[in-house]
């Protein structure tokens, strides 16, 4: 049975560390603006062509 | 996407090159065309800072700038608002979120994001597209705030300042909340599992797991205990160090019963405890507070709503002066304020040197000199002749709030409701205490397993909560409903007030009467010279009077007057090109003959010399008879500065009781409303707020009525629009009947904890359930008195 109390102290380690997770979601404000990161994603590329269009300046 | 291809493509025939909109004028720049030269400044900007792929990744972003005006954000620099709006500081690092309301495209996060390359103090910008803000991280030795602030405007992404910080607080006391119902839902998930074997009977043939079982559900519920709970426990904590008692105590004292006696189970291996039901509680507990919080935001009343106060100010347009709503002015504005009006927002003073009254302020009521070139700061009021100046900062609608609601003005009488509920809830939480302990003896003897249970429901259900809740959204809403039909109201606490007034005393020019189209006629002979100065005179009062003739006179010669007097309920005297000029009431000018035609008359004399008066009649205000008939015997007396005239038309409107006095001065006023109340009335005092400012403090209720341009009198607990005081009887009957609305919210939530007492002590109820239905019961209430006022006023003021 000490098998048992194992496996759940196991379980409750994994859980333990999704709710840090979500805590730490919190905290950073990640659900705060869900929509600029994904576009902002998308400028990176962008950007280097620019600073090597604009390497001369 | 191809740079090359798009560029030409938005180029497309006379629509602007920058904003997209249609160009009357075409200015011609690298073959683009702008509609303005503040498009092609803000194109030419980003042109050389190679930032062009702004016009690439949407069409037309920019924002027209046709009506951008030059802003001065030199205010940004000084110490004291710098701290208030800067997140981090140091010598090297800085760190400010600025509002801007105008972003709205993929263009704008991508310009906004790239602001290092435009100003190179500026270490890194970070967009927040849903809350429309941009935190920039920037060096302060190589850049300034007001230069980031002046950049972002110049680009047309003008940022919104606001000095009050309380937006952020709430957010984060939201977070918290949310953190400590997610730790208590973990919690009691986990700890539901681990008693399934309790349950269904298992655990009894297996002691080790029992007690494994039992230790990690004493385990997950500490934190739960400690930091979940936190807030019941520290409230609860608080109000006992104060000697007092609050709502949350009853509260505190089971969780603290259920949690400690489960512990002592456990730990002396006499039971399971009662893990699942403590940690279930908080959990339900927390998400009612949760859903509350979502609820009151959606119904909370917005005291900052812009519309708030009608106070308008007059603003020097293209070629004349026009009379603008305070809200609408912007830096580098240039305004004129008369005699007793307030000065809306920081200032700097341009015109002759004068006084400023900053006791609204300071409570110091001795005027203050100020020289040109001096900043006038928000709130003083303006002693003497009409003064100019130039805006330096948007106005604040919170500061001139607040400035309303200073103590100085405030009247003595506290809120009886509010002590009501005080009282009540403290004595019902004593109720409780005695009720919850009464229940525990009774079922430990009958009962003993039960009894934990059954006496953390009777605590948990009794909470009065709502009960403190009915009154502010009661009276809350009432104000927001009345401030929609443009009765601004100071306070909640005036709604309760103006219920209870049984005596309504009235001012006659500029309340009864009206401004809009009066006829004036001057009585003598004028010269040009003569109107002229006329004009400038009474255009430095806002005396309703001063206001008509200085509309009739109208006269493109500007004077300059010195030795400016306004001396209330008489008169104004100046002196104008050497000669000094009266205009007021027979006695101020010295004229002895009365005129014997009605309406009123103003006099002048010019050195002492009585040359002539002006005859005003002024029609009264639209419903004014219905509204004096529905008040019935409540009308009590008309007070006015002026001549017994147009006595027979006004008689015939007022029922027979009610009283005349004319040719009163402020003091007279005030102590006519004094000798009311010594005879136990309660008083309705309805005036402009000029010449019976007094009068308005003394009552117990002070409205200030206002036409277009409104003068604002910090003594008044409301401003009612000229057009609306015919409905005067209509707003003290929403008044009354919200407090019959309060009454009813508080027999419902009395009901409510009585039936809901009587189920827990009889032990017909689970804590759960108890903690499901105590937010459930405050909801209902506030849902019931905000929804009762909005259809009451919606029957009454249609």
């Amino acid at each position: 049975m000490i098998i048992v109390a194992v496996l759940i102290l196991i379980s409750l380690i994994i859980a333990f560390i999704f709710l840090f997770l979500f805590f730490w979601n919190i905290r950073t404000g990640q659900y705060e603006d869900t929509y600029t990161p994904s576009v902002r994603m998308l400028f990176d590329d962008e950007i280097k062509k620019d600073t090597q269009d604009t390497n001369t300046n | 996407m191809n740079p090359e291809v798009s560029v030409k493509e938005p180029h497309t025939g006379t629509l602007c090159y920058h904003c997209g909109q249609p160009c009357e004028e075409k200015l011609w720049l690298d073959e683009k065309v702008f509609c303005c030269y503040g498009c092609q400044t803000v194109y030419e900007i980003l042109n050389a800072n190679n930032l062009c792929r702004y016009y690439q990744l949407d069409l037309h972003p920019g924002l027209s700038q046709r009506k951008q005006t030059d802003e001065n954000f030199l205010y940004l620099d000084e110490k004291p608002i710098r701290k208030k709006l800067l997140s981090f500081d140091s010598d090297h690092f800085a760190r400010i979120t600025f509002s801007i309301p105008a972003i709205h495209c993929v263009s704008c996060i991508w310009l906004l994001e790239n602001l290092q390359k435009i100003d190179a103090g500026v270490l890194r910008s970070e967009t927040n597209f849903t809350q429309k803000s941009v935190t920039i991280d920037f060096n302060p030795t190589h850049t300034k705030l007001s230069h980031i602030a002046a950049t972002l405007h110049s680009l047309g992404y003008a940022p919104l300042i606001t000095l009050d910080g309380t937006k952020s607080n709430k957010k984060t006391d939201n977070k918290a909340l949310l953190l400590k119902l997610a730790l208590a839902g973990f919690c009691f998930g986990n700890v539901m599992l681990f008693s399934f074997p309790e349950y269904l009977g298992i655990a009894r043939a297996d002691a080790f797991l029992t007690r494994v079982f039992s230790w990690l559900n004493l385990l997950l519920s500490i934190p739960v205990f400690v930091y979940s709970s936190s807030d019941y426990l520290k409230s609860a904590w608080k109000s006992f160090t104060q000697r007092q008692i609050n709502i949350d105590v009853p509260i505190a004292a089971g969780l603290v019963a259920l949690f400690f006696r489960s512990a002592y189970d456990i730990l002396s291996h006499t039971g399971p405890g009662y893990f699942d039901s403590f940690t279930g509680l908080v959990f339900f507990l927390l998400t009612g507070r949760w859903f509350q919080n979502i609820t009151y935001e959606s119904l909370a009343f917005d005291r900052d709503f812009k519309s708030y106060f009608p106070l308008a100010v007059q603003k020097k347009g293209n070629d004349r002066w026009e009379s603008v709503i305070v809200h609408q002015l912007l830096p580098g504005d240039q305004i004129r304020l008369r005699n007793m009006e307030i000065v809306p927002t920081d200032s700097k003073l341009i015109s002759a040197p004068t006084f400023i009254d900053y006791s609204f302020v300071t409570g110091e009521s001795r005027p203050v000199n100020a020289n040109p070139g001096d900043l006038i700061y928000a709130g003083g009021r303006l002693i003497g002749q009409p003064a100019e100046m130039v805006v330096e900062k948007s106005v604040s609608q919170s500061h001139l709030t607040s400035l309303w609601n200073n103590p100085a003005f405030g009247k003595t009488n506290e809120s009886q409701y509010k002590k009501m509920i005080d009282r009540a809830a403290r004595r019902f939480t004593w109720i409780v205490l005695f009720l919850a302990f009464a229940t525990a003896v009774y079922w430990q003897i009958t009962a003993p397993t039960q009894m934990w249970l059954v006496l953390t429901s009777v605590l948990m259900v009794a909470c009065p909560c709502a009960l403190a809740l009915s009154a502010p959204f009661t009276f809350g809403n009432t104000m927001r409903v009345l401030g929609k039909h443009k009765l601004y109201l100071k306070n909640a606490d005036v709604v309760e007030r103006l219920a209870a007034i049984n005596s309504v005393v009235l001012d006659k020019t500029g309340t009864l009467t009206h401004g809009e189209k009066p006829k004036i006629e001057f009585i003598g002979k004028l010269t040009d010279e003569e109107r002229a100065a006329i004009h400038a005179l009474t255009g430095a009062s806002s005396h309703p009077l001063s206001m008509m003739i200085t509309s009739s006179t109208f006269s493109d010669s500007p004077k300059v007057i010195s030795n400016f007097k306004e001396i209330p309920g008489q008169g104004v005297e100046g002196v104008i090109d050497g000669q000094t000029y009266r205009v007021g009431s027979a006695e101020f000018v010295g004229a002895s003959s009365l005129p014997s035609a009605g309406g009123s008359s103003v006099f002048i004399s010019i050195n002492k010399e009585v040359i002539g008066y002006f005859l005003i009649s002024t029609s009264i205000r639209k419903n004014i008879k219905r509204m004096i008939h529905a008040l019935g015997n409540k009308m009590d007396a008309l007070l006015s500065g002026d001549k017994e005239t147009q006595s027979d038309e006004l008689r015939k409107l007022f029922p027979q009781s009610t009283l005349f006095f004319f040719n009163q001065s402020p003091h007279d006023k005030l102590e006519y409303i004094f000798n009311l109340q010594l005879n136990g009335k309660t008083v309705l005092m309805v005036g402009d707020g000029l010449n019976d400012s007094g009068a308005l403090k003394q009552s117990d209720v002070g409205l200030a009525v206002t036409d277009r341009a409104g003068t604002f009198s910090p003594a008044c607990d409301g401003i009612l629009e000229g057009s609306q005081l015919g409905q005067l009887d209509k707003f003290i009957a929403l008044s009354k009947s919200s407090i019959v609305i309060l009454k009813t919210a508080f027999v419902i939530s009395f009901l409510y904890n009585a039936l809901a007492l009587t189920f827990a002590v009889s032990g017909h109820l689970t804590p759960l359930v108890a903690a499901v239905l105590m937010p459930l019961s405050s909801i209902s209430v506030v849902g019931f008195s905000t929804l009762a006022v909005t259809f009451t006023a919606k029957r009454k003021l249609s």
